[in-house]
């Protein structure tokens, strides 16, 4: 800025106005209420900032409130949510025996609305070894361990039905992970990875949704990237995205070579990211375009 | 006549070395000011209506990706994480403009635009849109020298 002359830096004063104007026009629907089934369930989409972990963000708000009213409909009504075919089929899978030991989910964890309602809302947290583990990983290492079944891969149809049916038993609770103690290193590995400029294009997570919360993106309206919202169904994709599947895309976007999904960096990353939406509720399994 | 004759064939030899030479490398551009480049990258003007497909087309330089241009009412889905590109002819220098294109830092340091004649200093660059790593090999610019210079071109249009 400081080559500019007194008159470009008029011409971008002026710029930065219409940008303004611009952001204004796209601003997402703050006023809207994600209201699930005509009234049983109202989810926070806003939350309140803090000075650690978002200090430029005015306000954390959900991925929710930046699609426009028809998809936002979809999430509202578990009859129009297509990902609720994918939490049926999780709990089918619940049930079903499957590997050496002769096991179901069940058969260890009992009924899922009570032993796992919470899980979604800590993921990921420390293992009892002290390694950050995502939901994945623990779905799977009850599976190879314990009932000596083969590992789902990591966004097959089998494990994001699973992840989809767990997460549904934190819907509606605060997201709140552990950043302190021993997953600040893995905390701070995130926060490094999110303002690192990947890619031939130079971009970095902030960059994208942070920096350009509220504006478009060719034919995208950007939300600050949040997953309280996941597993999401992704009508693009006709499909449930995981986590680490939406990482990886945003980085690909960016002309880089990504890092593998359940990669040590993208769960480091996943936790960071998670905590970024502290305070919001977790919508079990969202609607997204 | 004779005059004529020798600088006709001053003039192909130029011709020649313009086409076989004088396009300038991303590593070999020479910045005034820090901030802009005086010189054609092709040793020749662009050709503005062919800049018009490359800052509209996602598979070239997809500005409209984050700039409006009101002049192509009929490119769809328009960003705005970038200024309005109306009037940029007349807010800057044919030469700043071609600063900016090539490598946007310079003019903004912390500027969301990307460098579209580059080839160096990324992190964990990838091979297009596919997220492996890019080949040394064969990883290039974002945009060609041409390329850039018809952009250029077209923005020199957008006065107001
Ligand atoms: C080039 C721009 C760009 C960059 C860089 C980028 N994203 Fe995104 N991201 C998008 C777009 C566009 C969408 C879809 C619209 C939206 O939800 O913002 C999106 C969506 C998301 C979502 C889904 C949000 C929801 O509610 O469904 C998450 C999570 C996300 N991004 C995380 C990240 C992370 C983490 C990084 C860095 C590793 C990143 N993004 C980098 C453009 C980007
Ligand atoms: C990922 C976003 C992005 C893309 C893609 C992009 N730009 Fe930009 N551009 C910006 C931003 C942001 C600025 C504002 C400069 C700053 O950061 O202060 C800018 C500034 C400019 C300016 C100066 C505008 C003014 O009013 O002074 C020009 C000219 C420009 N861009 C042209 C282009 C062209 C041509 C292309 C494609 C070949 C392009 N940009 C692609 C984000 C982008």
């Amino acid at each position: 800025m400081q080559h500019l002359k007194p008159v470009k830096t008029l011409a971008l004063a002026s710029a930065c106005a219409a940008l303004f104007a611009g952001a204004a026009f796209a601003d997402p629907d703050l006023s809207a209420e994600l209201v699930i089934n005509d009234g049983e369930l109202t989810l926070v989409t806003r939350a309140p900032s803090d000075d650690v972990i978002t200090p430029n963000l005015p306000e954390r708000y959900s991925g929710w409130l930046f699609r426009d009213a028809a998809t936002r409909e979809m999430e509202m009504d578990d009859f129009e949510n297509p990902a609720m075919l994918a939490v049926e089929a999780g709990a089918d899978l619940w049930t079903t025996v499957d590997g050496s030991a002769g096991q179901s989910c069940a058969d260890c964890h009992g009924d899922a609305t009570e032993s796992m309602a919470g899980v979604r809302a800590h993921m990921p947290h420390l293992n009892a070894n002290g390694v950050l583990w995502s939901m994945e990983d623990y779905i799977n290492n009850c599976r190879t361990e314990r009932m000596g079944a083969e590992a789902w891969r990591w966004s097959g149809d089998q494990m994001t039905s699973m992840t989809s049916y767990i997460s549904m038993q934190s819907r509606g609770m605060p997201v709140d992970v552990q950043i302190d103690g021993d997953a600040a290193p893995y905390w701070e590995q995130g926060r490094e990875m999110y303002y690192t400029r990947y890619g031939q294009l130079e971009l970095s997570c902030a960059n994208c949704h942070e920096d350009s919360t509220g504006l478009m993106i060719r034919a995208d309206h950007l939300s600050q990237g949040q997953i309280s919202g996941f597993p999401t169904y992704r009508l693009k994709n006709a499909g449930i995205v995981s986590i680490h599947n939406r990482f990886r895309g945003c980085i690909r976007d960016t002309r880089a070579e990504s890092f593998a999904e359940g990669s040590d960096e993208f769960r480091a990353l996943e936790l960071y990211v998670a905590s970024r939406g502290m305070g919001l509720s977790v919508e079990g399994v969202s609607v997204r375009p | 006549m004779k005059l004529k004759a020798v600088t006709g064939l001053v003039f192909a030899g130029l011709a020649y070395a313009g086409i076989a030479g004088a396009e300038v490398a991303p590593g070999d551009v020479v910045w005034t000011d820090n901030v802009a480049i005086a010189e054609s990258l092709t040793g020749a003007p662009g050709n503005a209506a062919d800049g018009v497909a490359v800052v509209s087309s996602r598979a070239q330089g997809n500005c409209v990706a984050c700039h409006e241009i009101s002049a192509l009412p009929n490119v769809q889905f328009q960003g705005n994480i970038g200024p309005s590109l109306d009037g940029v002819g007349s807010r800057w220098s044919e030469a700043e403009l071609r600063g900016i294109l090539v490598d946007a830092k310079h003019m903004f340091p912390d500027t969301r635009m990307p460098a579209f004649y580059r080839t160096t200093g990324f992190i964990r660059p990838g091979d297009g849109f596919t997220a492996r790593a890019a080949n040394p090999e064969t990883f290039g610019p974002l945009l060609t020298a041409q390329q850039l210079e018809d952009t250029l071109a077209y923005l020199m249009t957008l006065t107001d």
